[in-house]
């Protein structure tokens, strides 16, 4: 392996988002070269399920549907933490990615004309669907929406999404170079220059110069243990690259999502469209108690909300037994065999490998696991990071910021895609005007220390407790305590029992010291960092005095839009010993904060006039480090268009 | 519980070890014991032995839930998924060697990525068209039926253990195996691809392609996604034998199939 390599794009990871920016920037002409801890078609994204939304209205319980329909979904949806005019750019260009993918090849469940039988609020319903439709792409229904809107190739939509695009990865001849970890960003001040990276074959580090660099690793759910439905190589190791230049924020970390439903107890993930296609949440007495509790979306209220519920429904000793603990149960059999095997096939396949069920007969034990991190690396809505040129992020690394404080089901799929694509567009614009200019002097430094890193942990022989024994102890704390009803207490002890984490592996060692790619020595290089972003988690945790989304307080059971309608940034100076947290506002308002319609909280109304809130915006952010967008801020918002929808929505 | 734990079997891992970092030791094969625990996977059982009795053991994991195909790997001799194999269906004593046909990375990691790579590049595993994206047109209808179809083949997780498992696959390092014809397969069906029957003859036509099949179909046997591969395999030689009429090529494929 080389020491030095040189690229116009760097891409670290290769999942969706990264290899989607990849394909933009090598179509513009520039080398686009991908770095992926595994090879591209093992990454995360192949675990999503169930959909990808994309407002294309192509059934009946999808007509009239739009962008504005998606838009308004998905800034309810994220209790209005997000990012209004990325939410409006992300509803429009989905129904593009959509119709990309389909041309790449991803073989979409096709609408079929005629009598469909389908599950709808309980009750077995036959819809006639028109032939104007035949063989379009069709959808399902998935929580939070106002019209079935995911679009679906069984529960193996992240699978297929994922096999044509680095199919079209191939195609165009982009460079991959997979088991392969960045361990560090290469910067000069406020410039990013690259990466230096650690070979997961031989242990050996290259530095990766490039033009512009991408972060597109995903999310940090293993900062939850085993409590995650996420793939082992979740750790966060995108965020971190970010948190360690000390200028680069990182947005909303508090911001964890829960799936409501993980198969109890592996945590394997049980598509929501099981949910959408009809399936039943049941207590140990067979009742279903959120449709009882909700009951305009039943069991197709947004996942924040269904956890609530199922949470609640065991802590008041209503969960069913198990020797693993208490449980909710999945209710699918009434949507019979042929259902399950064909439009349900990997769940019925997971239940069968991994719990020993039999779907078509028996019910489905699951418990909500950590799924989703709406917070990530803070970018504008180019996917610049904030404060450091040249660096972006796309995808569920990146707080972009779409899904605030709740993502829907299906939103994470459809962004991974489309941000990729936008993301890679304005790379490829930057990169135009860029030459390479980095010293080898810079380049040495900064592998010089990851050398050092590596060094001293091969020198320090375990005594005390391993760095799997921390890694544990991580995730207990942070599923007992930052999980999903939150206290102060609780996340004071959090915040505690992790700087006393941090400490420990200051002085832990490694039980072995071969050489070559170590596995002891790589999971140990992430450690420290993870703890960062656990500690991150829960301090971001512990100062939001509302309820919004998933960060649910039981202190503070109301969102307050008067205190709290912003974005929690958190920066970790060099060398500090702690976070250190400022505010941003979420960003143009256009969809005035109100109601959710579903989960009946309560709220602290925004004082301020929409007008006067908006005018801080932009000066805000530019303080906060947000770098200036190719377009002004705000220029994509379609100003009161959501009112189509809702007027529709009224009349229907 | 006292009676579970009075009951539960020690399993044997006997588990090949090579570290290629360390040249100078030979491979040999390494006995660990392990508690076993209901509902324990491969997956669980090699995390536990890494972490609580060597952490130098090298092996490969990622989703955990039988769709990213990171784990395959030899239990007792035949290819498996490591996550989706509960220990309760082996017998106590339990043998773990790498993949055989792929190069090995370290003990039982192998480095199928560059494989798959190297076998989509040689098929042209994605769709082949002559017009480029038109982002302002709305999707070409495809019957249900067909994208039923290609979703059945397109579910290959590309784990590789219906390469490992084959004859011919363990002695011709080029031969693209069941899951390369599926690939083929895929792609044929799929009525967005605008190659020639032609164009697809060249691909699957020599000895790596179709006609280097045996016939064992041990593929058909050990994929763990239950894909129908004995069909497609009869598919795509059906294919190649019709192009092969068409073009009136001599071949020697042409003369067995006019023998038969």
């Amino acid at each position: 392996m080389e020491p030095f390599y040189t690229t116009d794009v760097l891409v670290i990871g290769g999942g969706l988002a990264g290899e989607r920016a990849a394909i933009e920037a090598a179509a513009s002409g520039h080398k686009a070269t991908i770095l992926s801890l595994v090879p591209p078609r093992r990454s995360h994204s192949c675990a999503a399920q169930g959909g990808m939304q994309a407002s294309l209205g192509n059934c009946v319980k999808a007509s009239g549907d739009n962008a504005h329909w998606h838009f308004l979904d998905t800034v309810r949806g994220s209790d209005w933490g997000a990012d209004q005019e990325v939410a409006r750019m992300f509803a429009e260009e989905a129904r593009v990615a959509v119709r990309e993918m389909a041309y790449w090849g991803v073989p979409w469940t096709r609408a079929t004309p005629g009598k469909n039988s389908y599950f709808i609020k309980g009750e077995r319903v036959e819809i006639d669907e028109p032939e104007d439709k035949a063989g379009m792409i069709m959808h399902r229904d998935f929580g939070g929406t106002a019209k079935w809107r995911a679009c679906y190739a069984s529960a193996g939509t992240g699978h297929s999404v994922l096999y044509a695009v680095d199919a079209e990865v191939s195609r165009l001849g982009i460079e991959v170079r997979d088991r392969m970890e960045a361990l560090s960003l290469i910067y000069d001040g406020d410039r990013c220059w690259g990466a230096v990276a650690r070979c997961l074959r031989t242990g050996e580090l290259t530095v990766f110069a490039a033009k512009a660099t991408i972060i597109a690793t995903g999310g940090y759910g293993r900062i939850y243990g085993k409590y995650t439905t996420n793939a082992t190589i979740n750790e966060g190791t995108g965020a971190m690259l970010a948190l360690n230049t000390g200028k680069v924020p990182l947005g909303n970390m508090e911001a964890i999502q829960f799936h409501p439903t993980g198969l109890w107890p592996s945590g394997i993930l049980i598509t929501e469209g099981c949910r959408g296609d009809g399936g039943y949440l049941v207590d140990k007495d067979n009742h279903r108690f959120v449709a009882e509790l909700e009951p305009e979306k039943q069991e197709l209220a947004s996942r924040d909300v269904v956890s609530r519920h199922m949470m609640q429904r065991i802590k008041d000793g209503k969960g069913a037994d198990s020797k693993f603990g208490p449980h909710i149960w999945l209710d699918l059999r009434h949507l019979g065999e042929q259902h399950l095997k064909t439009k349900l096939r990997e769940i019925w396949e997971i239940c069968r490998d991994f719990a020993g069920i039999d779907p078509v007969k028996e019910m489905i034990p699951v418990r909500p696991f950590q799924h989703y991190s709406m917070g990530g690396v803070r970018v504008n809505k180019d996917g610049q990071a904030y404060n450091m040129r040249g660096l972006f992020a796309a995808g569920e690394a990146a707080c972009w910021d779409m899904h605030g404080f709740n993502r829907l089901g299906g939103n994470s799929l459809a962004e991974t895609v489309v941000a990729g694509r936008i993301v890679g567009q304005r790379v490829a614009q930057f990169v135009d005007g860029e030459t390479l200019d980095v010293s080898t002097a810079l380049t040495d430094a900064f592998k010089k220390e990851q050398e050092a890193r590596i060094a001293d942990w091969m020198s320090r022989k375990a005594e005390g407790p391993s760095v799997y024994d921390i890694r544990d102890a991580m995730g207990e704390i942070m599923i007992d305590k930052v999980g999903i009803f939150r206290t102060a207490s609780e996340l004071e002890e959090a915040v505690a029992g992790i700087k006393d984490l941090l400490e420990q592996v200051k002085t832990a060692g490694l039980h072995n010291s071969k050489p070559g790619v170590n596995p002891e020595l790589t999971f140990a290089l992430r450690l420290e960092a993870m703890l960062k972003l656990a500690l991150i988690t829960a301090k971001g945790a512990l100062e939001r005095q509302e309820s919004r989304g998933a960060h649910s307080r039981v202190d503070f059971p109301q969102r307050d839009d008067k205190n709290w309608l912003k974005r929690t940034l958190a920066r970790w100076p060099v060398g500090a010993s702690e976070p250190e947290l400022s505010y941003e506002p979420v960003g143009m308002l256009d969809l005035p904060p109100g109601e959710r319609g579903y989960g009946h909280a309560t709220r602290i109304p925004l004082e301020q006039s929409i007008e006067d809130y908006n005018a801080t915006v932009v000066e805000a952010q530019k303080a906060a480090g947000k770098q200036d967008t190719v377009e002004p801020m705000g220029s994509q918002i379609q100003w009161g268009a959501w009112e189509q929808a809702d007027t529709k929505a009224a009349s229907s | 519980m006292a009676e579970n734990i009075k009951t539960a079997r020690i399993l044997k891992f006997d588990i090949f070890r090579y570290n290629p970092a360390e040249p100078d030791k030979p491979p040999y094969m390494q006995r660990f014991e392990v508690e076993e625990a209901p509902y324990m996977s491969l997956f669980l059982a090699l995390n536990q032995i890494r972490e609580e009795q060597d952490s130098s053991l090298q092996f490969d994991f990622v989703c955990r839930s039988a769709v990213c195909g990171s784990c395959g790997m030899m239990v007792n001799g035949r290819p498996a998924l490591g996550c989706q194999t509960l220990t309760a269906d082996l017998p106590e004593v339990i043998a773990l060697h790498p993949l055989p046909t792929f190069a090995l990375i370290g003990d039982l990691s192998v480095d199928t990525g560059r494989w798959f790579r190297s076998m989509v590049d040689r098929v042209n595993g994605w769709i082949e068209r002559e017009t480029e994206f038109d982002r302002a047109s709305i999707e070409a209808p495809m019957d249900n039926a067909t994208a039923d179809k290609i979703y059945e083949a397109d579910r290959c997780i590309e784990c590789g253990c219906c390469v490992a498992g084959c004859a011919v696959a363990n002695v011709r390092p080029d031969f693209l195996g069941a899951t390369g014809l599926n690939r083929i397969a895929r792609f044929m069906m799929d009525p967005r691809d605008q190659r020639s029957e032609q164009s697809w003859f060249e691909v699957v036509s020599d000895s790596e392609g179709v006609f280097g099949c045996i016939g064992m179909m041990a593929c058909d046997d050990v994929c763990p996604k239950d894909l129908p591969l004995l069909e497609v395999y009869s598919y795509v030689r059906r294919k190649a034998v019709a192009s092969l009429f068409s073009s009136g090529e001599d071949h020697p494929a042409r003369r067995e199939a006019e023998k038969a």
